[in-house]
């Protein structure tokens, strides 16, 4: 099948890359002193250590953290864009960032939007899981189905909903039609319904990611436990509450990391339904909404660059605060280097 | 109220079984219940996707005078224009060469270095696995802006590599965090066997891991191919000419272009969003397993 020309695939471009590899390793050996024989297991171990890890590293570096740098760097300059930036400006950029009422809006619609997530998301998915974990037929089936809006595209989820919703949309006409007229709506346009037309689009895209872990997560609850559970009389309810959901811990907390980190950096379907320019006025922009808008297209490169710091500083420390606090016990394995 | 693992130790097969009754009754079945609220979550989530395929065969003053409705008579005419046109072949061929060479870059590089994580044992190591982990925490949103005056300095901008360098670097997170607790399953009897036949380590990394760790490499292959696929950020800020254009693009201009040609928009994006659901529906087993399985890494 398609397994194995994949792998054969992989195969051959992986030689060509230890090529490229090896001639690098073979100046990290040469650069220091040679202590040769007795250590010479260990050189050569090291050698692959750094063909084999080098490309990744190097990209890693180049393409993430350089990046990162640079936003340090360029933020303390006005700078358009061309050429060396020259106009150093201090912490100007950062004092206007955190003066701006609309970044501060963003900020704000960020909070929001990463709190409804988990409590709209997180309960929503947990029913579904814990329904579907039961012995139903069809259950792959019913998997893959809701899943679906997961991996279509932000592009095609926006354009869709944007669609659906406008005024003469699919929406406002189903609900016409079914005599329910009082409820149309403007779901886009409308500043006080804008930010739950979002989290509802939210919810439909990206719940079915949290069903799926949560299914996952309950697949490794030993059966024993509920069995055990039942024979003392529990019922199917007491059951979940004190056993599933308690054991199913570590998944919710992982989840909620990812949601929280996702929502706090949310761009895409923001920027595709209501654009560069709607999302302000309809309540719904985010921080990285104004990065691109302050920033890249209004050509202010050094504006952006702090902005893109300041987005980078919050996901941190939001990031290192729930590390702390919520994930130690789980993740010591992933994030301390595992065993 | 609740016991431990412990008391399972009895025959609980028998002791439980007549109690279960509901599962006893109906192994085959089960509730109704689940089953009616299975059925609403999935017409939930499928209902949108059905609506802009079903909208894509209707005609725009179908849609106007009915927007809820579905298509009468049917009309096929939204898609074949669609499928004629040259713009949205070439705007497939380019995701297909960005999807793919990110595919190609993210499982190679990702492996190598997933092998040196599991299998190796040196200073630094720790270090190097919470660099990719930390990775994780950082979508590209944080950078484009200056990954962008990156690309624009190595002079990729409206080119596929400016597309293509970038996700593979910021694939590898996802990747290594998959690949290191399958390699690491990898059993060291093997390895010792490879050795004493005097195989040195990489061929051990050539003959035996990689082939063992095909599923694996097609997890994250595939998962790479459809975040490369759906990718929409980075080619907005490094591609600005049609002709470099990827499909989450295409789509963006067509629908703006079309904005009054509902029907077409709709066949547009319906045509798009197929080989990333082809792909996943193929491959869902294993995306699913392979995101579990980094969960609970």
């Amino acid at each position: 099948m398609s397994n194995s020309n994949f792998g054969v695939e992989s195969l051959t471009v992986a030689e060509g890359a230890r090529g490229i590899g090896l001639r690098n390793g073979g100046g990290v050996q040469a650069l220091p002193p040679s202590r040769p024989r007795r250590r010479g297991i260990d050189w050569g171990q090291r050698l692959e250590i750094a063909v084999l890890s080098g490309p990744a590293i190097l990209m890693f570096l180049g393409f993430v953290i350089l990046p990162l740098l640079m936003a340090a760097y360029y933020g303390f300059y006005r700078w358009k864009g061309f050429g060396v930036p020259t106009n150093f400006v201090g912490l100007e950029n950062y004092k206007t960032i955190l003066q701006d009422s609309a970044f501060r809006e963003a900020l704000w619609h960020n909070g929001l939007i990463v709190v409804l997530s988990l409590v709209l998301q997180g309960p929503v998915a947990l029913g579904f899981a814990l329904l579907l974990n039961q012995k139903v037929r069809g259950r792959s089936i019913i998997r893959v189905l809701i899943f679906v809006p997961y991996v279509i595209a932000e592009v095609i989820v926006g354009t869709g909903w944007s669609l659906l919703l406008q005024t003469n949309g699919a929406v406002n006409g189903f609900l016409r039609s079914m005599g329910l007229g009082w409820l149309t709506n403007e779901w886009l346009a409308n500043p006080k319904l804008a930010i739950w037309t979002l989290m509802l689009i939210l919810t439909w895209k990206y719940v079915g990611f949290a069903v799926i872990l949560f299914l996952a997560g309950m697949q490794n609850i030993p059966e024993e436990l509920s069995e055990a559970a039942a024979v003392d009389g529990a019922s199917y309810w007491q059951t979940q509450r004190r056993i599933t959901v308690p054991l199913l811990g570590p998944t919710i907390r992982i989840w909620a990391f990812l949601s929280i980190i996702g929502a706090l950096q949310l761009f895409d379907l923001v920027y595709i339904i209501w654009g560069q320019y709607v999302s302000s006025t309809a309540g719904v922009s985010t921080m990285a909404t104004y990065m691109v808008t302050e920033g890249r297209n209004a050509g202010n490169y050094g504006y952006g660059n702090a902005v893109a710091v300041v987005l980078f500083l919050i996901s941190l420390v939001v990031a290192l605060l729930y590390q702390r606090f919520v994930l130690r016990r789980d993740t010591q394995g992933a994030l301390t280097g595992g065993r | 109220m609740v016991t431990t693992a412990g008391s399972t130790r009895l025959p609980t097969a028998q002791v439980s079984a007549p109690r279960r009754r509901k599962s006893s009754k109906d192994t085959r079945w089960g509730n109704p219940i689940v089953y009616i609220a299975a059925l609403v979550l999935i017409g939930l989530m499928l209902g949108p996707v059905l609506y802009i395929i079903a909208g894509g065969f209707r005609t725009n003053a179908q849609i106007t005078a009915n927007p809820a409705g579905l298509p009468s008579p049917w009309v096929f005419s939204n898609y074949t224009e669609v499928l004629k046109s040259s713009s949205f072949w070439r705007q497939v061929g380019n995701s297909t060469i960005a999807a793919g060479a990110t595919t190609i870059g993210v499982v190679v590089f990702g492996v190598m270095a997933s092998y040196v994580l599991a299998r190796y044992q040196f200073r630094g190591r720790g270090a190097m696995y919470a660099l990719f982990a930390a990775g994780l925490m950082f979508p590209i949103t944080v950078a484009i802006t200056p990954l962008y005056i990156l690309v624009k300095d190595l002079g990729l901008v409206n080119t596929l590599p400016g597309v293509i360098l970038p996700q593979i670097a910021f694939g590898l997170p996802t990747t290594i965090i998959i690949l290191v607790p399958f390699l690491q399953a990898i059993p060291k009897e093997i390895e010792e066997a490879a050795s004493i036949d005097g195989s040195s380590r990489l061929n051990f990394f050539w003959r035996m891991v990689l082939p063992l760790s095909v599923p694996g490499l097609i997890t994250v292959g595939i998962l790479a191919f459809i975040a490369s696929w759906n990718s929409y950020l980075l080619p907005l800020f490094i591609l600005n000419n049609q002709n470099t254009f990827t499909l989450p693009l295409g789509v963006q201009s067509f629908a703006s272009q079309y904005s009054v040609d509902t029907a077409k928009v709709l066949a547009f994006t319906s045509l798009s969003m197929i080989p990333a659901l082809v792909f996943f529906s193929v491959f869902e087993r294993r995306i699913v397993g392979g995101l579990t399985g980094a969960v609970k890494g």
